[in-house]
C-alpha cells in the first residue's frame, strides 16, 4: 500500500509551505499532491511556483502530482488550470471537469479527485478513456459503494485503476461562490486581506450548544473531526486499496505518516489516531450520531 | 427566454402550464431526482397524464434524472430514462455521465440537459459534456457573477439556463456532503437535503424554540421569530464566539432585476427552483416571471422592473427575503 500526501487545503505563509514540503519528501510518502485546491486568491505560492516546487520535488523519485482547483469560476483560474497541465509535465489531480477535459484535449494522465462525483463503474470507465489512472472516491462513498463498483468492473472485464482513499484528514465537505472566512471577519470576499491565513487548520465553528461541527477554510466547508481510517485498514487491503490519502495538518503532520508507514507494514488494524468515518460504514460522515435511520437511507 | 418551472405533482404542473410556463420539470417518485420527498412528484401515469396536458397547449415536460447512481442501483436510472423516451418528454435533464451515457446511446433523440448537479462552470466542462454525451443544454450552477453569466453564454457549445427565482443553495451543487454529514441522506446519492425525517422541532416552556437535525442544533428562535427549514447551510451557529447565520440567511434568490442583462446575453431559458413547493406558490410565481419576459420581450427599452412583481415573489420568498446571491459580487 502506498502513502499519498493529499493537497494542502489550508492557506500557510510561503515560507512555511516551502519548509514543510522539503521535509515531507523525505517521509515515508510514495506520493505527494502539490497545488490550492480552494481559493485562487490565495498566491503565498502562485502556479509558476507550485509547478517550480513540483519539479523540484519530483527530482526525490516520489511521484508528485499538480492538484487542481475544485471549483473553478473566473478566466484567470482557468489560465492557471491550463498552465498547470501544460508546463508541469506530471500528472494532474482533477477536481472539477474543466480539468479533466484539458487533460482530455491534451492527452495528460490525470487522478479523479474527490470532487468529481464519480458513482459508479461505467462513469470510472469512461473518465479511464479519458486519461484517468487513479481514482480518490468522495468523501461520502464508503466501504459498500467501492466494493460493488470494483465488482460490476470485474463483471464487466474491465480493470480499476489505482484506488486511493481519504484515510486521515478533516473532510472536505462543500464549496461556495462564497468565502466563509471573510463573511465571519465581516470584511468583503475582494478586500479579505488573505485573511485565512491567520486560520492555519481552519476556523472552528461550533453549535450553539458550543460543540465543535464545522470548519471554515475559504469557500470550503469541513467536518470539524478529523477522520481516520487506519482501524479499517484489514478492511482497506482486502478491498484492494492501493493509495492512503493523508490530508496535511499543520501539527504533527510526520507523526502522522510514519503511524501510517508503520500501519501498512502490520497485519493488525493500529490504534484510532482520529475520528472515525461514519461515511467509510454507509452512515452519517459524523461520528457518534445516530445512525440507525441513516443506515435505512444506505439500504 | 423559455420560462422553466417546478411541477413536484400533477396539479403543480397543471398550475405551472396554465400560468404561462413554457416547459415544466418534474420527477419520478423514487431517488432517481434530486427532490425525492414524502408525498411528492409523479407515478408513471401522471406523468403520462402531465406530458399529455403540457403538450395538448404546446408546451414542454422535462424529466429530472438528476441524482448519481451507484453501479448496483443504474438498472433505475436506465429505466426512468426508457419512461422518460417512451412517454415523450421532451428531455431528460441528468448529471451523471453514466445516466447521460445510457441516454444518448439508447435513446439518441430525447434531448439531454445537463443539470445543475452536474457542476459545469466553465467552458471546458461544458466542452465535455457536449463532446462526451451531446448535451443540449446545461444548466449552470448557482456560484457564478452576472459577469460571469455573461462571458460563458458567449463561449458555451451549448445554449444556458439559469436559475431566476427560489431557495438558494449557496454551496456547489452536485458537491454538498452537509446533508450527508449529519444525516447519512445525500443530495446526489438519495435525492434529498436534511429530509425532515430527522428533523426534531422543541418548544420550550418561555415560548421559544429550538430544532435539532440528527441530534445537531441547527438554531434555536425566540418566540417572534419566524423559523426556516433547517438545513445546515442556513442555521446559526458560534464562529469566534459569534453567533449568527455564519453560511447564509434564510433568504430566496430573485434575479427579477437582471431579467434584461440575462436576455441580453443570450440565455435560453430561465429557470424558478420550488418543486417542493405548493400549487400556490408555483402558480404566483410563474405568473409574475410570464408576465416580466413578456414585457420584456414586447418592448425591451421600456422595461423596468414592476412593483408588484417584486412583492408577489417576496410573497412566496424563504423569509419574504430575496436576494440577487452570486450574481452579484458584494454577496460573496
Amino acid at each position: 500500500m502506498k502513502l499519498g500526501l493529499g493537497p494542502l487545503q489550508y492557506f500557510w505563509p510561503r515560507e512555511r509551505t516551502l519548509a514543510f514540503y522539503r521535509q515531507a519528501v523525505s517521509w515515508p510518502l510514495d506520493i505527494l499532491y502539490l497545488g490550492e485546491t480552494v481559493c485562487s486568491k490565495r498566491r503565498e505560492l502562485g502556479t509558476r511556483d507550485w509547478i517550480d516546487l513540483a519539479q523540484e520535488l519530483a527530482a526525490s523519485g516520489k511521484q508528485i502530482v499538480l492538484s487542481s482547483l475544485a471549483l473553478i469560476e473566473a478566466e484567470s483560474e482557468l489560465g492557471a488550470l491550463k498552465r498547470l497541465v501544460e508546463e508541469g509535465g506530471l500528472m494532474i489531480e482533477a477536481n472539477d471537469l474543466s480539468a479533466v477535459q484539458l487533460c482530455r484535449e491534451r492527452e495528460v494522465p490525470f487522478v479523479a479527485g474527490p470532487t468529481l462525483n464519480v458513482y459508479n463503474h461505467h462513469a470510472l470507465a469512461l473518465l479511464m478513456s479519458d486519461g484517468l489512472r487513479r481514482w480518490v472516491p468522495g468523501v461520502e462513498q464508503g466501504h459498500a459503494l467501492i466494493a460493488e463498483l470494483r465488482a460490476a468492473m470485474q463483471a464487466e472485464g474491465k480493470a480499476m485503476p489505482e484506488l486511493e482513499v481519504i484515510a486521515f484528514g478533516r473532510p472536505p465537505l462543500s464549496f461556495s461562490a462564497r468565502c466563509f472566512t471573510a463573511r465571519a471577519l465581516d470584511v468583503p470576499k475582494d478586500q479579505c486581506g488573505f485573511r485565512c491565513i491567520d486560520y492555519p487548520d481552519g476556523m472552528p465553528l461550533a453549535t450553539r450548544e458550543g460543540k465543535p461541527f464545522l470548519r471554515i477554510n475559504g469557500i470550503q466547508i469541513q467536518g470539524e473531526e478529523v477522520t481516520d481510517l487506519g482501524p479499517e485498514l484489514p478492511q482497506l487491503r482486502m478491498l484492494g486499496v492501493d493509495v492512503l490519502r493523508l490530508y496535511p495538518q499543520v501539527e504533527g503532520m510526520a507523526e502522522v505518516v510514519a503511524h501510517f508507514d508503520r500501519a501498512r507494514r502490520e497485519h493488525e488494524a493500529p490504534a484510532a489516531i482520529g475520528a472515525r468515518n461514519g461515511y467509510w460504514h454507509g452512515e452519517a460522515g459524523m461520528s457518534g450520531i445516530a445512525t440507525d435511520q441513516a443506515a435505512t437511507f444506505n439500504a | 427566454m423559455q420560462l422553466v418551472c417546478p411541477a413536484g405533482n400533477l396539479p403543480a404542473l397543471q398550475a405551472a402550464i396554465d400560468a404561462g410556463a413554457d416547459a415544466v420539470y418534474a420527477g419520478f417518485r423514487d431517488q432517481t431526482n434530486a427532490r425525492a420527498f414524502p408525498g411528492l412528484n409523479f407515478s408513471d401515469e401522471e406523468l403520462r397524464r402531465g406530458i399529455d396536458y403540457a403538450h395538448a397547449r404546446g408546451r414542454k415536460v422535462y424529466l429530472a434524472l438528476n441524482t448519481y447512481p451507484d453501479s448496483v442501483r443504474l438498472p433505475i436510472w436506465h429505466a426512468a430514462v426508457d419512461k422518460a423516451a417512451s412517454f415523450g418528454c421532451d428531455a431528460i435533464i441528468a448529471a451523471e455521465m453514466a445516466v447521460l451515457d445510457y441516454a444518448a446511446r439508447t435513446h439518441p433523440n430525447l434531448a439531454r440537459h445537463l443539470s445543475v448537479q452536474g457542476s459545469a462552470t466553465t467552458a471546458p466542462a461544458l466542452r465535455y459534456m457536449h463532446e462526451r454525451f451531446g448535451i443540449a443544454r446545461a444548466v449552470l450552477p448557482r456560484v457564478l457573477s452576472i459577469q460571469q453569466v455573461e462571458r460563458l453564454c458567449e463561449v458555451s457549445p451549448v445554449p444556458l439556463e439559469v436559475f431566476a427565482f427560489g431557495s438558494l443553495c449557496i454551496m456547489v451543487e452536485g458537491r454538498c456532503q452537509l446533508s450527508s454529514y449529519v444525516t447519512g441522506a445525500s443530495p446526489n446519492r438519495h435525492g434529498v437535503c436534511s429530509p425532515a425525517k430527522f428533523v426534531r422541532w422543541d418548544e420550550h416552556a418561555d415560548g421559544r424554540r429550538s430544532v435539532h437535525l440528527n441530534e445537531v442544533l441547527i438554531d434555536k428562535f425566540e418566540p417572534t421569530e419566524p423559523a426556516g427549514y433547517p438545513t445546515v447551510c442556513k442555521g446559526r451557529f458560534d464562529v469566534r464566539g459569534e453567533v449568527f447565520h455564519a453560511l447564509e440567511e434564510p433568504t430566496s434568490l430573485n434575479t427579477l432585476e437582471l431579467l434584461p442583462r440575462l436576455a441580453q446575453a443570450g440565455v435560453a431559458a430561465l429557470k424558478i427552483e420550488g418543486r417542493q413547493r405548493g400549487v400556490a406558490y408555483v402558480a404566483s410565481v410563474t405568473r409574475t416571471w410570464r408576465a416580466a419576459i413578456d414585457r420584456h420581450t414586447a418592448a425591451p427599452d421600456k422595461w423596468s422592473v414592476q412593483p408588484g412583481w417584486q412583492q408577489e415573489l417576496s410573497r412566496h420568498a424563504e423569509g419574504h427575503q430575496t436576494t440577487l446571491g452570486p450574481y452579484h459580487r458584494h454577496w460573496h
